[in-house]
């Protein structure tokens, strides 16, 4: 039932309050903030820096504007409506797509036009925003994604969650949806965790409701097959947030879409530890490691000293050795 | 980045905490616990004379502070009179003044003071020797009396102590005896001792003793050994030192009672003791307006009352922080439960938590329907804020019409958090389903019962509206909190797996 403290400080495992003092409060300039809190803000940012992001269909920012939202989406089969300041997924609303007579959801119900205008009236007035401050509603177009990955996951979109600190991509893990999780890739509304290992983006483990588990509960798929396509380069893709926004603890969440390839959904200035669970291993050590490194590698040779050192069960023999970072490495 | 400063504030926030707690305690006699008796006598001193018609003017030695007893309040009742109060450095006095009275004219002093542990000597000035001198034959007498005296002791006390002895009845010698007949007794010794070089004078006490009234002052000796060290000699007797039902009522040599105006001048006391609780003897003490003594006593009543709860605050914040960053309960509303709990307070326990289940799911159920209406949001929520103050008063007059008193106090609830909590506790509800608005409701409900039991304590209530120090301890311990980079109590079992394989 219990763990002791010791038993978890020896897997490096860290807790809320080190994450807040030591590493958010640290390493995360509380005015940079926005750039996340605000998608599209980020969104904005993402362009600059050559990042891919869902398209953007439109915006609305005043109760005004909402009748007009029929207008907008006209001719998009699927969308996505999101709060550009919610937090922990709440506030968006896929729509799969538009039947004759209304919207359909992942989950299958439909909407008609009038449950829309209520979402997005909500979105304005802060409900889903953090301290119910006046929002922004998005309406992105949705994402293709990747068919080989569409049977690990149940209705929603698989979202890759990868810790980026200060530039070096640390941990990862792959978040499934369930029947459990309504659709949502929020791992205490059981969706399922699969960790991943930063070397090559296989399948390290799998957790639901923070038990392991091998397959996915509602495809019955095994979870050990699991590979990320174009691993690297979706790596290489979350490193360069850490330029971009200037956060050094930084939680990045991916998707891969089947034309455009690894996405930028959103990133997380606070993000959560359960990737700890899905991993079976604290983040400790490898934080450790990356604090010890100098600043002002690139992008690449970052990712190339966290696949080095971060890979798991020997996958490291098979690669083929990258260029070892200048800077001292500990013992 | 170096910890240090932290460190040093925290460190200086606990000493000045601590400090300034035992400054209270030893200086200002406030004990640690609320049921502690302590023993306070209430001293009535009548000043009796008759007025001739002119102006007349009365003053009075007054008591104060001294080893044993503090003094809490003192009242005058004067009728007619204008009174101011006198202090330098041979003590406090009291004035009375008036243009013009005639006949029988009684002025009423009363003090309360208590009965302490006190054991530290009071300062009193050395006063300086009197020039004395005697007509004969009485010269040869005393210095005779002192040669004695003299020759038989040591220092200023022994030596006192003789003096007193010659003056004894059975060892009276025939110096004594003619001096006793020009001279009084007192007066006389004090003479005696300035003339060969002891530094005294005499100074007047009240044997405080249970339901006495019409009671005198007595004469005593006041002996000085050097600057600061004296001792009281009881002139009858020659005991040394201060009996402790002795309370010292002028310590300057000067007369108890001067009248200009007046005759037939006198001035008695009654006097009764009683037993307090020690925590309001606090309450009573008179405040010496000086930073140390900083205090929220010297408030009116009413605000102490204010304060009592206010101070009580960052007990129940201690509880929060201590359950979100030590345990790692879930509340919604960082210091909602905190409120909750002061609502607690009033209403008591069992009647609280009834209101507070009675009003939040009632409440949820009506919200409920207000999502339907497709409402913005600050409407919404002012609409929960009315359907809230409806909920309130039905339960009230209902509680009311079955007789139940208890549940009017429902009403001390704060209504606008009430309504945020319904506001998101719907929300969770919507999108995280009912199991998390029961972990984050009955956390709030847990903190807040607890943060109750620790603002409800007697005890706590005592230390946190009588030791201000105590709030910088609270102030170190959160900062210290804030510091904690360690595990959860919760986390514990949450990443209790990972320890498995």
């Amino acid at each position: 039932m219990w763990a002791r403290p010791s038993q978890l400080l020896s897997r490096g495992i860290i807790g809320m309050n080190r994450r807040n003092i030591r590493y958010i409060g640290r390493y995360n300039n509380r005015r940079l903030y926005p750039l996340v809190d605000d998608k599209l803000k980020t969104k904005l940012l993402a362009e600059q820096y050559g990042i891919t992001t869902p398209a953007l269909i439109g915006t609305v920012t005043t109760q005004f504007e909402v009748k007009g939202v029929g207008d907008m989406i006209a001719g998009h089969d699927g969308f996505a409506i999101k709060p550009a300041k919610g937090s922990g997924g709440k506030g968006i609303l896929v729509i799969e797509r538009v039947d004759h007579d209304g919207f359909v959801k992942p989950s299958g119900a439909k909407l008609n036009l009038e449950d829309l205008h209520r979402h997005i009236s909500n979105i304005l007035s802060g409900l889903y925003s953090l301290g119910g401050a006046p929002d922004v509603a998005m309406i992105e177009s949705l994402i293709n994604f990747d068919e080989k990955l569409s049977e690990y996951t149940y209705e929603g979109v698989p979202d890759i969650r990868v810790i980026v600190f200060r530039g070096y991509p640390v941990m990862a893990m792959m978040r499934l949806s369930t029947a459990a999780s309504d659709g949502k890739a929020n791992l205490h509304q059981g969706a399922v965790g699969v960790g991943l290992d930063i070397a090559t983006g296989t399948a390290v483990r799998g957790v639901q409701y923070d038990r392991s588990r091998r397959d996915h509960p509602d495809t019955g798929h095994e979870l050990a097959s699991l590979r990320i396509p174009d691993w690297t380069s979706l790596l290489e893709l979350t490193a360069s947030c850490y330029e971009m926004t200037g956060l050094g603890y930084l939680g990045t969440d991916m998707v891969i879409d089947r034309n455009q390839g690894p996405m930028l959904l959103e990133l997380n200035a606070r993000p959560g530890l359960a990737i700890q669970m899905a991993n079976g291993e604290g983040l400790r050590p490898r934080l450790d490691l990356v604090e010890k490194q100098s600043d002002g590698l690139n992008v690449k040779e970052r990712v190339a000293f966290a696949q080095r050192h971060f890979a798991r069960r020997g996958e490291l023999k098979d690669l083929p050795a990258p260029e070892l970072a200048p800077a001292c490495v500990s013992t | 980045m170096s910890r240090l400063p932290f460190y040093l504030i925290v460190g200086l926030l606990i000493v000045l905490g601590i400090g300034t707690s035992l400054h209270r305690h030893i200086q200002m006699e406030v004990p640690w616990t609320p049921g502690e008796q302590r023993q306070v006598w209430e001293v009535e001193a009548i000043v009796d004379f008759t007025a001739m018609g002119d102006p007349v003017r009365v003053e009075l030695a007054l008591p104060s502070h001294q080893r044993g007893y503090r003094i809490l309040t003192e009242n005058t009742a004067s009728p007619g009179y204008g009174l101011s109060f006198l202090q330098d450095e041979t003590g406090r006095r009291a004035q009375w003044s008036i243009r013009q009275a005639t006949g029988s004219q009684q002025l009423y002093y009363s003090v309360r003071t208590q009965v302490t542990d006190d054991r530290r000597q009071q300062q009193i000035a050395r006063p300086a020797l009197r020039e004395v001198s005697w007509e004969r034959p009485y010269d040869t007498a005393a210095a005779q009396v002192i040669e004695r005296a003299w020759a038989r002791s040591a220092d200023p006390y022994t030596f006192t102590r003789e003096l007193i002895r010659d003056f004894d009845e059975e060892r009276q010698g025939e110096n004594a005896r003619l001096l006793l007949t020009q001279f009084d007794r007192t007066p006389l010794l004090v003479r005696l001792l300035n003339q060969a070089g002891v530094h005294a004078h005499e100074v007047s006490g009240l044997v405080l003793e249970d339901g006495r009234r019409r009671q005198t002052l007595t004469p005593w000796i006041m002996v000085f050994a050097d600057e600061e060290n004296w001792a009281l000699f009881n002139p009858r007797t020659a005991d040394q030192g201060q009996p402790e039902n002795l309370l010292l009522w002028e310590t300057g040599g000067r007369a108890v009672l001067e009248v200009q105006g007046g005759t037939n001048s006198r001035v008695t006391f009654s006097m009764l003791s009683r037993s307090q609780p020690a925590a309001a003897a606090v309450r009573s003490q008179l405040v010496d307006d000086t930073l140390l003594n900083f205090s929220i006593h010297s408030l009116p009543l009413e605000e102490q009352a204010l304060f009592q709860t206010i101070l009580l605050i960052p007990i129940g914040a201690l509880v929060v922080v201590f359950l979100r960053i030590l345990v790692g309960i879930k509340t919604s509303g960082t210091f909602m439960p905190v409120l909750i709990a002061l609502a607690f307070i009033q209403t008591t326990l069992p009647t609280g938590l009834i209101g507070f289940l009675l009003i939040v799911s009632v409440g949820l159920v009506i919200r409920n329907y207000l999502s339907y209406l497709n409402l913005l949001l600050v409407a919404r929520v002012s609409a929960v804020i009315i359907t809230v103050i409806a909920i309130i008063s039905i339960f009230s007059v209902l509680s009311y019409r079955v007789g139940l008193n208890a549940g009017l106090t429902i009403t001390f609830f704060p209504m606008i958090i009430l309504a945020w909590t319904i506001e998101r506790m719907s929300i969770l509800w919507e999108e995280e389903g009912p199991k998390e608005v029961l972990i984050q409701g009955g956390g709030s409900l847990i903190t807040a019962v607890l943060a109750y039991l620790a603002m409800n304590n007697p005890w706590i209530r005592h230390i946190t509206f009588n030791f201000l120090g105590v709030q910088l301890i609270i102030m170190a311990l959160i900062l210290l909190l804030g510091n904690y980079t360690g595990y959860r109590l919760l986390e514990l079992r949450r990443f209790k797996p990972v320890t498995e394989d």
